[in-house]
């Protein structure tokens, strides 16, 4: 099947039209300036000494060998961080620099600045770590039994439940309606997923140039430039004023970049010798360098009337947070609040433990909780299905969830939520037929391996749907600053900080702006914490939503102040949706209207074939129905359902991080495998637009439900073509031929 | 680091000799990924790009010599092909496009990873590595060369010049397990001709490769016969139950494909 996207024009879009992405052209020549082609005149580049050890203690660092070597400016260790020792994205458990133990293989444990990067990268292996090896904690079950890893309990006095096992991060139990409850029939499964990398392709990097005032600035790829201020400016010893952080060309990001990774190390050596200094991971050290998502264990049971109706869901998921505490907190609130998927149930235990190991620490990813759950929910569902003989599709829709419905936190369900047509839209893509043999191998199973001419294949058909809230939750203060600048000569300026990552955000604001000051004279100015407030985190799928507030807001005010006769305008304002409130710590139930502020829905049906003797799959094609409130921009909007789905169906099919005693043993994209355009189906997109009243000319975000429910779906198919029940992904050839599960 | 560049291959032979410690590239698709990653650290590099002789291939007896440095992307199309077609078709599995225009066979065998994808084919054909040194040249058999995991027969002061082989005459094919259907290291590959004798050799599951022969009237026990003579290991890319299964299979495709 052939998609023709329809051509659109570069530089002149307004809200709802096919815009061309501005970054799309220089990316494609190679001509985009990426964080790691960054220079500055007398740079060093700095370099990172690791732990070979996944849990150790450090006896003693001799740094006198490193020092001395040509070439060589400074080498910094945990005693030379000026300012607090540790930092963290919502917890302060991480130190800049391992001080008397490394917790996780890779951990950054001293720094190197030297003339050039293979100087640096020699010295750095001259540094002299003596460790006294512990033995590691690396499965997440056994952490709740083992001695802590942390003294203390560093995410304790957040008003979370009280939970005295040992390395717990937080446990969230939502009890809804009557657990005990009974149906007249019930499934049960166990299911488990593996570490997913976010493989951004752009590795971290950045540079740190001293301003020679004692204070810095820092042009880092990242997800929140304030956000990053506010853990840098502590661990520098320097007021927040001293620090700016100013967006350098983002390869890409999925949840990998918001927290730190060279960000404080570059500062520090910066400062440290009055030079800009430039950090950047190889592929190897970026497997190291941040968080992933969560590898998880789900129990669930769901029990229904003989007509398909669900009465009660339990589920009890485990989450291996790794090292440090990242963002695990919320991950773990999140996959118990979408445990069920966009489904009414009136009954429902939920509890989700996120805990504390020596594994390879886990944080934001792309669907944030939601795809692990959406995984064992769906299977869940389709086992049901099968157990009561009804249309897999049919049971989805006879237990959709609508507005007004509750969901298991007691939030009333408020604005857009299509669920059913959203699943109706999906359902309604007519799959292609199966293609005759013989075939060109690429278009089998095992591709260009050249394993099958016909033999072996099967054909089965998935279905998915899942949902995930849009922007922050529980009582977060969530805003993004925007600032309009308009010029006697018509035309505009917008400062607005939301990192742009690839997803497209810049040119989501540049058409708000048009749109609203009614000129295609509208320039972005760089994404900076310099000139503007902040964007709020580009994550959980908000930018659109808040962005294209913020600026439109901004606009109508500044054509307000221009109406009321000022010839120059400069007008910054702030955007804060909806109020949320934490949970309850006992009940998980709400404490106020709302824990969340908006969902999006995505539903998938999926062909894949599968080779049932050799357990080689090909996903041969993907129907998609995105609900999107109203799309600002349909062709990036059906990128990101494109991009979304690739990625959804990688952690499916092949992507996982394996480690042995904790180690990492695939850092590589020799190992760790990622989709190709070979591996990639045809998509057909349906953009669902059902507007939110709530949102920017009705929109809401998008970028992860495709990745929450496209693991499911594919799954759904793979189980469908091979008949094996498929309980853990990425799904192996062994499991695929039942050697495995 | 030095990179040393001859412009002849007499050149080259005499800067092997004077500098053994000299690291060979070609194609550079492996050297390059140990030096990027910080995992090789050669004192010098000989660079055998410019000359001329290794990119050549022609009949030779009856048989073919193609040089050292004829690249995957030469070997899956035109003449080359056509008389070695379990060749050209596990080049056409190597890497990428890119990959397949720098990779060359004599790197693949230099390398000499069991997961070399041209060694099964090369085995399968009875093929024979071309050392050349100042004193002189040896011919050594395919599977005699790879001495270990990426271990091979070439002496300190030798660079690998061809590649000797015959057209098998028979039906012949090369079939590859990867978790992606493109740009993978074989989780296991096997090469096959089916003539009066079967001929088979796989990869990714043996330290050194390995022929399996038999006659054609044992074509249905063949497959078994060839996955009992593999010793696949686990790791990252694998299982070993899983590898001596997927053999057996490859095995009985590959001899339905060859025997129709």
């Amino acid at each position: 099947m052939t998609v023709v996207l329809t051509p659109g024009k570069l530089g002149v879009g307004r809200v709802g039209d096919r815009a061309l992405r501005s970054d799309g052209t220089p990316k494609v020549q190679g001509q985009f300036a990426f964080a790691s082609d960054m220079i500055a005149p007398g740079m060093l580049w700095g370099h990172t000494v690791r732990s070979p050890h996944a849990h150790a203690e450090i006896v003693e660092i001799d740094i006198s060998e490193a020092v001395a070597m040509p070439g060589v400016h400074a080498v910094l260790t945990h005693a030379d961080v000026p300012g607090a020792k540790t930092y963290g994205l919502e917890f302060a458990d991480q130190p800049v620099l391992a001080i008397d133990r490394v917790r996780y293989y890779g951990e950054a444990v001293a720094l190197v600045a030297a003339e050039h990067p293979e100087q640096a990268r020699r010295a750095a292996e001259l540094v002299k770590v003596t460790y006294r090896e512990l033995v590691p904690v690396t499965d997440m079950e056994r952490a709740l039994e083992s001695a802590p890893l942390h003294a203390g309990k560093p995410t304790a006095g957040h008003g979370y439940r009280e939970d005295d096992r040992p390395n717990v991060v937080r446990h969230v139990v939502i009890r809804h309606g009557d657990p005990d409850v009974e149906g007249d029939v019930t499934v049960t499964g166990t299911y488990e997923l593996g570490i997913q990398d976010q493989a951004f392709l752009g590795p971290e990097s950045g540079l740190a140039v001293p301003d020679g005032e004692g204070g810095i600035d820092i042009y880092a790829a990242t997800q929140w430039l304030h956000v990053d201020r506010r853990q840098i400016a502590p661990c520098l010893n320097l007021p927040e004023q001293q620090v700016r952080l100013h967006l350098a060309g983002v390869g890409g990001a999925f949840g990998g970049r918001e927290d730190l990774s060279m960000q404080i190390h570059a500062a520090l050596l910066a400062l440290h010798t009055n030079r800009p200094v430039k950090i950047v991971y190889n592929r190897e050290e970026s497997f190291f360098g941040h968080v992933h998502r969560h590898p998880a264990r789900i129990w669930a049971e769901h029990r229904a009337t003989r007509e398909g109706r669900i009465v009660c869901v339990k589920m009890r998921i485990l989450l291996d947070g790794g090292a440090y505490a990242s963002s695990s907190t919320a991950v773990a609130a999140n996959a118990a609040s979408f445990a069920i998927g966009p489904y009414a149930v009136a009954n429902a235990l939920l509890e989700a433990t996120a805990v504390y190991t020596n594994n390879p620490p886990c944080g934001a990813m792309r669907g944030f909780g939601a795809v692990q759950t959406c995984f064992a929910a769906e299977a869940q569902m389709d086992k049901l299905a099968d157990l009561l003989g009804i249309d897999p599709i049919e049971l989805r829709l006879l237990n959709a969830a609508a507005p007004g419905d509750v969901l298991p936190t007691g939030q009333r369900i408020e604005g857009s939520f299509p669920v059913a047509a959203t699943i109706r839209a999906a359902a309604a893509l007519e799959p292609p037929a199966p293609e005759p043999l013989p075939r060109d191998p690429l278009r089998l199973p095992g591709g260009a391996g050249n394993t099958t001419r016909g033999e072996g294949v099967k054909r089965g058909i998935g279905f998915a749907v899942g949902f995930k809230n849009i922007m922050f939750s529980e009582g977060f203060d969530d805003s993004t600053a925007a600032r309009v600048q308009l010029f006697a000569d018509g035309s505009a300026e917008v400062h607005c900080a939301s990192a742009e990552v690839g997803q497209g955000v810049s040119d989501v604001i540049l058409q708000v702006a048009r749109t609203e000051l009614g000129t295609d004279l509208v320039r972005l100015a760089p994404q900076t914490t310099a000139t503007v407030g902040s964007g709020g985190s580009t994550s959980a799928s908000r930018q659109t939503w808040m962005a294209a507030s913020a600026v439109r807001d901004a606009c109508r005010a500044a054509i307000e102040r221009r109406d009321a006769g000022d010839a120059e305008v400069d007008v910054e304002i702030v955007y804060r949706h909806a109020e949320t409130t934490p949970l309850d710590p006992e009940t998980g139930q709400i404490t106020g209207d709302r824990a969340h502020v908006a969902f999006s829905v995505c539903a998938m049906k999926v062909v894949a074939e599968v080779d049932v003797e050799l357990g080689l799959t090909r996903i041969v094609w993907i129907g998609a129905a995105q609900d999107v409130g109203r799309a600002i921009n349909p062709l990036a909007a059906e990128g990101q359902v494109q991009g979304g789905a690739a990625q959804g169906m990688g952690l499916a099919v092949m992507e996982e991080i394996q480690t042995r005693n904790g180690l990492i043993t695939n850092a590589s994209f020799t190992d760790y495998l990622i989709p190709t355009a070979l591996d990639m189906p045809a998509m057909d997109v349906v953009l669902v637009e059902d507007p939110d009243p709530a949102g920017p000319f009705g929109a809401k975000g998008i970028g992860e439900p495709p990745t929450v429910t496209a693991t499911a779906a594919v799954a759904s198919a793979l189980r469908a073509a091979s008949g094996q029940p498929l309980t853990r992904v990425p799904v192996t050839p062994e499991a695929l031929i039942g050697l495995s599960r | 680091m030095d990179v040393l560049t001859p412009r002849s291959l007499s050149e080259a032979l005499a800067l092997r000799e004077a500098h053994p410690e000299a690291l060979p590239i070609q194609g550079g698709t492996d050297v390059m990924v140990g030096l990027n990653f910080d995992r090789a650290h050669p004192a010098a590099l000989l660079n055998l790009n410019e000359v001329v002789e290794l990119r050549e291939w022609a009949p030779s007896g009856d048989g073919y010599r193609i040089g050292a440095g004829v690249t995957y992307a030469e070997m899956m199309s035109g003449p080359l092909a056509a008389e070695f077609p379990a060749l050209a078709e596990a080049s056409r599995t190597v890497g990428s496009p890119q990959i397949r225009n720098r990779g060359t066979i004599g790197g693949n065998l230099a390398t000499a990873s069991p997961a070399g994808d041209s060694i099964p084919p090369l085995v399968v054909a009875g093929a024979e590595v071309e050392c050349t040194s100042v004193r002189g040249a040896r011919r050594i058999p395919v599977a005699d060369f790879v001495t270990g995991v990426k271990r091979n027969a070439l002496a300190a002061d030798e660079l690998i010049t061809a590649i000797h082989l015959r057209p098998s005459g028979v039906a012949e094919t090369f079939l590859k397990v990867g978790p992606r259907n493109a740009m993978v290291i074989a989780v296991c590959s096997l090469a096959v001709s089916a003539g009066d004798e079967l001929r088979a050799a796989f990869g990714s599951a043996s330290p050194r490769p390995v022929l399996v022969t038999a006659p054609r009237g044992e074509a249905a026990t063949f497959p078994a016969q060839v996955a009992a003579a593999a010793s696949p290991i686990d790791d990252v890319r694998g299982t070993a139950t899983y590898r001596r299964h997927a053999i057996e299979v490859l095995t009985r495709r590959a001899l339905e494909r060859c025997l129709a």
